[in-house]
């Protein structure tokens, strides 16, 4: 009798290992899992805000004093293009034209006279060495490693950037009224220079 | 320039001592190989500030402050 229910026994354990060695071997992985210790990241909520404060003390060292207080004032930085035929081939004839650099947004290039949109270059300075988190420079150093590009090799700059007509990623009435708002800038640090130099010769 | 951190101090020296020059040279020449750009800010006599890019410690100008590297532009979306 004992025999036959060993045996019986021994038939439907075989029958159903199919069904219970899998789910044992899950619940042994899940313990081993479980008893497994995290690796404690040490997150630190600020470290993006003082990296952004750096990289504004470091484009502050490197762009001049009208170049900062529009950045500061404006939330972007006008470059004047170099290249005698335009950005492109064709694209300005010899007119004078220049960029406007905004963080983490592409470049824009336009007519200083008329204010026309000539186009957008996106450009990204990636970081792939980074062992965790954002693989984008803060957004003071993405402009200053724009206007360095610029600056320093605009061809080469404008040669790797994708360009795109205006209005892909910036609404083309935005960046109108940034030109605006440049130009009331403008006049009002001349008119503001104009009365330093009144006062001074008065006195 | 690095994500995340900002600024970073990578190595500093006077180019006129010879062995600080070299590790410089050694440093620069890293930084190169990873893969980043160099540029190193200038400040003309008009008042305007431009950057020239350098692709070789000899590019340096001998009176640069620093030397500020970047990651290589690629294009964007």
């Amino acid at each position: 009798m004992l025999l036959a229910l060993v045996a019986t026994a021994l038939v439907a354990v075989a029958l159903l290992s199919d069904l219970i060695i899998p789910r044992l071997d899950a619940a042994w992985k899940r313990h081993r899992a479980r008893r497994q210790r995290a690796p404690t990241l040490l997150f630190d909520p600020g470290r993006e805000r003082r990296a952004e404060q750096r990289a504004r003390e470091l484009l502050r060292s490197c762009v001049n004093e009208e170049e900062w207080a529009m950045y500061r004032d404006l939330g972007f930085i006008r470059v004047w293009g170099l290249q005698s035929d335009g950005p492109h081939a064709g694209g300005g004839g010899g007119a004078p034209y220049a960029y406007l650099i905004y963080p983490h947004k592409p470049i824009v290039a336009y007519m200083a006279q008329t204010r026309r949109l000539l186009s957008e270059y996106c450009v990204e300075f990636p970081d792939n060495t980074r062992p965790y988190g954002s693989a984008m420079l803060p957004d003071s150093d993405d402009v200053l490693a724009k206007w360095m590009a610029l600056t320093g090799d605009e061809r080469r700059l404008i040669s790797t950037a994708n360009m795109h007509l205006p209005g892909r990623q910036h609404d083309p009435s935005q960046v109108a009224r940034d030109l605006w708002r440049l130009a009331q800038w403008e006049r009002s640090r001349m008119r503001a220079a104009a009365e330093r130099a009144r006062s001074d010769a008065s006195r | 320039m690095k994500p995340g951190h900002g600024e970073v101090l990578i190595a500093e020296g006077d180019t006129s001592v010879t062995e600080e020059e070299q590790r410089l040279i050694e440093e620069f020449r890293r930084q190169l190989d990873a893969g980043l750009w160099a540029a190193v800010p200038l400040a003309c006599a008009d008042g305007k500030r431009e950057a020239r890019m350098v692709r070789s410690f000899d590019d340096v100008p001998r009176d640069a402050e620093r030397v500020i590297f970047f990651p290589r532009a690629a294009g964007g979306r």
